[in-house]
Parts: structure tokens; sequence; C-alpha cells
């Protein structure tokens, strides 16, 4: 009876219930607007990020030289813009500073009625910047360029060029499937930080209500890990969706077309497809690795005190996931694919930068294995360390009923 | 079939094959169950076998390992040695949907609502969630508690609560329904209707088993028990059994204070005011009594007292074991 459908059963008995009563629940709605917390933080700092750019990053050069000279400088910055990269800054005539006159450059950069960043002073031949260090440093070559072009007696001509536009190349595709490789990681990782630490507290309500004896004497221990892995992976998938769709809606409300993403190797559907199986493979790899060290916690203190060591696992397996990627070929990559909670991350990455399909089939069915093996762990030590009856039990804690021995129960 | 007293031996009353030495089948047979935790051996050769539609108890004190046992016999959690059957399976989770079992620690989802408490329950047991909501409805209503089958499990009184946990026990109408301390926090009237259900279920043909530190309750329904204490089982049949594991007890008052019968008297015979007290002699109550006719005792009075099971506790587990138990009733009480 205890067969893998009998399992499976039993665990979407599990799954049904642990579904309903956190979609069904109140907090949910926080579950789900929660991302839009750093969103509109991030937008509002952006926003006020921009205007302070904008007044500051509007730098202007102040011409303290000759009328003729000035004139040169403003006509070469003229010529000039637009055929050297970056901005060249705007130039303001202060003053007409005969040779031998002096200008109080350093009073100019004071004046707060004028404000300019920089002053050019001396001739075409002899120019002189004032402005602080970094200004100088940044503007000494523009300068310099500038008034280079100024004395020159004829003005320069810029042949047309013929331009002939090709789709992409061979390294702009290498280079684009790269940053598709490192987004699709990013979203990966987000998406199952984001959610696979929920699981940590998962039996910490069973264990609290009681209600875990039941459940154990009525189904298999692992088909209850899976059907609450398979809970939390619905749950998960449902704020996927409802975060999806109002991106998708504000990006078609705004009539604004999503930034330019380089295809990635196997193509978008096959990669969107891989995407969500490779999400829900991490997310059984994690979910199921933190469900089982989640069981041991017999509180919510205990729960809260794992979760850093846990997000920082997490965010270890991502950095060097990421950190694979930048060395295609070596050990590192090949242990990155291998290795079972790194393989989703390092295998949607292989999908971005190579077309062969055959690989993620053996990846999936890999990591499936995993989450098996994985689970059964965590369900026999589960049985072995909490299911133990008696006064002593509840008080050890997480190390002690992991590692410890010696200790009275019954 | 006639049972001599000492094949009811400490250990048990196995006859191997599924039956017992009575010939009856039997629900549970486990045999040398040992299970320890961190070096601590709580559960030590455990032999114990259930007949089919009886009602067993395991007494013993807290801690003597009646929840390590009973988790074994459900198979929550594997003995370290020892055999065990149960319904006919080895492997306990292979039947669990004929098992039907409240734990010590009552517990249901408090979001849920009774109804859907037991039906959840009864999903868990393999029927359908429909048919185990409708059934919860039925069940509620047919306990007095109709009026409250949508009502939250956290807006319950704990007895209300208890209930429920108790009808989604039953929800799936299993073979065997085990009971890990059922008495426990129930208040007297609650007891009793537990008591009722109980032989209900028996009557039935559901094999009951269940734990408990109270004598009077394994003396008031059980037709088995098996004594346990520090994880050893050192009787476990019939009721009846263990009470004449213990000789009769003799209370004699006699005319005469002193003749030739005072040497049918054992030399133990204790003599408290008016009467003698002694244990019944291992030749019976005729050599006795027809001793003390010859010897013109004048028999005022003779009552001859069967051991009630908390007499056969003490002889069979010990003064310890029986303060313990004492101390567990007072501890619950």
């Amino acid at each position: 009876m205890t067969g893998w459908t009998e399992k499976l059963r039993a665990a979407l008995v599990i799954a049904r219930r642990d579904f309903v009563a956190v979609v069904f629940s109140k907090t949910f709605i926080f579950f789900l607007i929660g991302p839009a917390f750093p969103v509109i933080v991030g937008g509002l700092a952006g926003s006020i990020g921009d205007k302070v750019q904008q007044n500051v990053d509007r730098p202007t050069i102040g011409l303290a030289m000759s009328a003729a000279d000035a004139g040169r400088m403003v006509a070469a910055r003229a010529e000039l813009d637009g055929r050297v990269p970056g901005t060249i800054p705007e130039l303001v005539v202060l003053a007409d500073v005969r040779p031998g006159e002096a200008f109080d450059a350093r009073a100019a950069l004071a004046d707060g009625a004028r404000p300019v960043a920089a002053v050019v002073g001396g001739t075409l031949d002899a120019p002189t910047l004032t402005a602080p260090r970094e200004r100088a440093r940044q503007w000494v070559g523009v300068v310099s360029n500038l008034a280079a072009r100024a004395r020159a007696a004829e003005p320069t001509v810029y042949p047309e060029v013929a331009v002939e536009e090709v789709a992409t190349s061979v390294a702009k595709v290498k280079t684009g499937q790269t940053y598709t490789a490192q987004g699709a990681q990013v979203l990966l990782f987000l998406l199952t930080m984001l959610l696979a630490g929920m699981v940590l507290s998962n039996l910490v309500e069973e264990k609290g209500n009681k209600i875990i004896e039941v459940l154990a004497a009525a189904i298999p221990m692992d088909a209850m890990f899976m059907g609450k892995l398979f809970a939390m992976l619905a749950v998960s998938l449902v704020g996927i969706a409802v975060w999806g769709s109002v991106g998708g809606a504000i990006v078609l409300a705004g009539a604004k077309s999503l930034p330019s993403v380089p295809a990635p190797a196997v193509g978008w559907p096959l990669f969107a497809l891989l995407g969500f199986l490779y999400f829900a493979m991490a997310y059984l790899l994690m979910g199921s690795l933190f469900l089982s060290i989640g069981g041991m916690a017999t509180t919510v203190r205990e729960v809260q005190t794992l979760s850093m060591p846990v997000s920082m696992f997490q965010l270890m397996v991502f950095f060097f996931s990421s950190y694979a990627l930048t060395s295609p070929g070596t050990w590192v990559e090949w242990f990155s694919l291998i290795f079972p909670v790194s393989s989703p991350y390092a295998m949607l990455a292989r999908a971005a930068q190579h077309g062969e399909v055959w690989p993620h089939v053996l990846a999936l069915g890999w990591q499936g294995l995993w989450v098996i093996v994985i689970v059964r762990a965590g369900a026999l030590l589960f049985r072995r360390t909490v299911m133990k009856s008696g006064p002593a039990q509840g008080r050890r804690g997480v190390w002690a009923r992991l590692f410890g021995k010696g200790a009275k129960a019954y | 079939m006639k049972i001599e007293l000492g094949q009811w031996r400490a250990g048990g009353n196995l006859a191997g094959n599924g039956v017992d030495l009575t010939g009856r089948e039997l629900a549970i047979e486990a045999r040398g169950l040992v299970k320890r935790f961190d070096g601590f051996t709580a559960v030590d050769g455990v032999d114990i076998a259930v007949p089919r539609g009886a009602i067993y108890g395991i007494l013993g004190p807290n801690g003597a390992g009646k929840t390590t046992t009973l988790r074994m016999l459900l198979g929550i959690i594997d003995p370290d040695e020892g055999y065990r059957r149960v319904l006919g399976a080895e492997r306990p989770t292979d039947v669990a949907r004929r098992i039907g079992y409240l734990p010590e620690e009552r517990g249901l989802y408090p979001a849920m609502k009774a109804y859907e408490a037991i039906g959840f329950l009864a999903a868990l047991r393999g029927v359908p969630l429909k048919e185990g909501r409708r059934r919860g409805r039925e069940l509620l209503e047919a306990h007095g508690l109709g009026y409250a089958a949508d009502r939250q499990i956290r807006q319950m009184s704990k007895g209300m609560a208890q209930t429920v946990q108790l009808l989604g026990t039953l929800v799936h109408e299993p073979d065997l329904v085990v009971f890990d301390e059922p008495f426990s926090g129930l208040d007297a009237l609650n007891q009793g209707k537990l008591e009722r259900m109980i032989r209900d279920l028996a009557a039935r043909g559901t094999t009951v088993i269940f734990s408990t530190h109270v004598i009077a309750h394994a003396e008031r329904l059980c037709d088995q028990v098996a004594i346990i204490a520090g994880g050893k089982v050192p009787f476990a049949g019939p009721v009846d059994v263990a009470r004449d594991r213990l000789r009769p007890q003799v209370r004699l008052e006699t005319r005469a204070q002193d003749g030739p019968w005072r040497a049918a008297l054992p030399a133990d015979a204790r003599h408290e005011g008016a009467f003698w007290f002694f244990t019944l002699p291992e030749s019976g109550v005729e050599p006795l009594l027809r001793a003390l006719i010859e010897g013109d005792a004048g028999i005022l009075s003779l009552s001859i007292e069967r051991a009630g099971l908390h007499d056969a506790f003490v002889a069979i587990a010990g003064e310890a074991a029986a303060k313990a138990l004492e101390e567990s009733a007072g501890e619950t009480r």
C-alpha cells in the first residue's frame, strides 16, 4: 500500500491542506505585495538619485580667455561633439581676458551666482585649467583636445562613413548569451532565495500543534515532506504568476517594450520551459534541504536562528554558480553542473550559452534523483531524531538532536 | 481450550502463526521489541499479542515505555530489534488505512473547521476528502456537536476539540484503534463516554489497544493487559490471569482464640483485632475449612478476596513501579 501511488496520494493530501492554508490566509496578501516594497523603494531612490544626478552632473567649464580664443574653443566643442565617445562639458564665456590680464579663476569657481565646475584660461597655445583634482584629471585631456582643435587653421573635414548594419556577430552573440545566462541565474537565485526559506518553518506548525504524530502514523514521512514541498512550490508559483502578470500589465500599460535581451542558445520557448523546470528543481532541492534542517527545530526562535546560515548557504551556491560561468571548460564549471544544489543555476546558464538539449534531460533527472534522496534522508532523520516521546526531547537543541548523545529520551 | 496459568508467562501469550494460546487470531503480534534512544533503552524486549476484537490495555507509569511501544506498533518509529506484525502486515504503514490513532498529545490544525478536520484525518487514511467531510458532519451530529461543525478548532473548547479528534480517529472505520492515554485531560463525564465508545467499538469487532497509567480504566475495560515497567513487560495476558498471579486473601473471624485449628493457618498469618489475615494456602479452601471445623475454631465469618489488578501490578511489576504508577495517576489528576 505504501507504493509510489499511495505516497503520491498522501503527499497530495498534505499539499492540498498546506496550499489552502497558505493561499487562503489573510497574510498571503502581504506575501504577494511583498516584492512591491523593494520595487517602490528602489523606484523612489532611483528617481531621487536621477534628480540629484541631473542637478550635479551637468557640468560647465568657464572660459576666461580672449574673445577670439573663447569663440574658437566654443566652435571646436560644437565640431567635436558627437564625434568622440562620452559627453563634452558645456562651455560658457566668463570674461574677455586679454593677454597679460589677470583673472581670478578661484574666485570664479567660488561664485555661486554663475556656477562652473572648472575654468580654462591662458591661450590656445598654453591653456590653463583650474578645477578640483577629480575634475582636473577628468577634463585635462578634453581641454587639450578642444584647444588643439581650436588652434587648427583649417576646419577638419570629417568623411562620411558608410554604415552596414548586421543583426549580430559571433562575439556579440556570445557576450549577449553570457548576459542572458547571468540574468537568468540572478532571477533564479532571487526567486529561490525569496521562496525556499519559507519551508524552514514548515514543520514547526505541525510540531507546535502536535498533529505531527497523527500525520506520522497515517502516512509515510517522506510523503509528508513531499507534500509540504509541493504545497510551497505551488504557493511560489502562484506568487510568481501574480508578480509576472502585474509586471507584464505595467509594461503593457506603459506601452514600453522590454529591454532587448539577447536570445538564449536553446531559443526563448525552451529556455522559458527550462527556466520553470530549473526553478522547480532549485526550489525542491533547497526546499528539501531546508525542510530537513527546519524539521529539527522545535520553536520559531530556532527557525529564525537557522535562517541566516541557510541564506548564506544559498548565497554561496549562487556565487559559486556565477563564478563557474566565468570559467567555462574548467573543473569549476563541471563541479557546479554536477553538484546537486548548484546544478539548476549552472544548467540554466548553460541553456543560455549552448544549444544542446539532451544534457538538460540528464540534469533534470539527476536533480530529481537528489530531491528524492534528500527528502528520504530528511524524513529518516526526522523519524529518528524528532519522533521520540518523553519530556526531555522538547528541551534539546537542534545541534543536540542532530549530533548529540547521551540525552535521555523515551 | 483451557490455558494453564504458567503459559501466560511474562512476555506474552504468543503461540506463533498469528494466533494466541487460545487460538484467537491476532491483530497485533510483537516479539522482542527493543528501542534505544541515545544509548538509553526505552523499550527492552517487549512481547505483545493482541487478539482481534479485544480491548487491550498497556498499563504502566509515565516513562515506562508505553508510548514508544505504541509508536513502534504503529510504524511511527522502527524498533532497533524485534519483530512486529499488525493486522497481518510486517510494516504497519502498509495497513495504515485500517488503523486509527489518537496520540497522547492531541493536536489539530486550529484554522480548520470541525468537519474539515475530520475530513482531513479521513483523507490521510485514504477516504476521499468529500466523503470524509460528509462523514465528519454526520459524526458530529451523532455526538451532539452538529451545531459546531462549521466552527474553527481554535474557537472550540479543549473538550470539544478532543471529541473532534476522537471522531477523526474513527471516521474511516478502522479495524484497529490505538489510543495513547485516552483518558488524560477528560473530565469524569467524558471519561464515561469514552469508555462506552471503546466498548461499542469492541462489540462491533474493532480491536482497541490503549495505554494508561490508571489501573481502574484497565480493570474496567480490558480483556487483556500488558504490564510495562522500565521498558520491560513482565506480564501480558488476560486481566483475570494477572489477578490470579496473587493467591486470594483470606479474612477469618473465629469464636475460639486458640486451638488445634491454628495449625491449619499459614505461619505468616496476621492477627489484627478480631480477624486473621492470610494468603489462601496452595492446597485450597476445602482443607482449610475442614481443619477449622474439625479443630473447633467456631467460624464467625470467612471471606476469600480475589486480588485486584492493583495488587497484581504490585506483585508483578514491583513496589517501585506501583509507586511510580500512583504518582503518574496523581500527576494526571
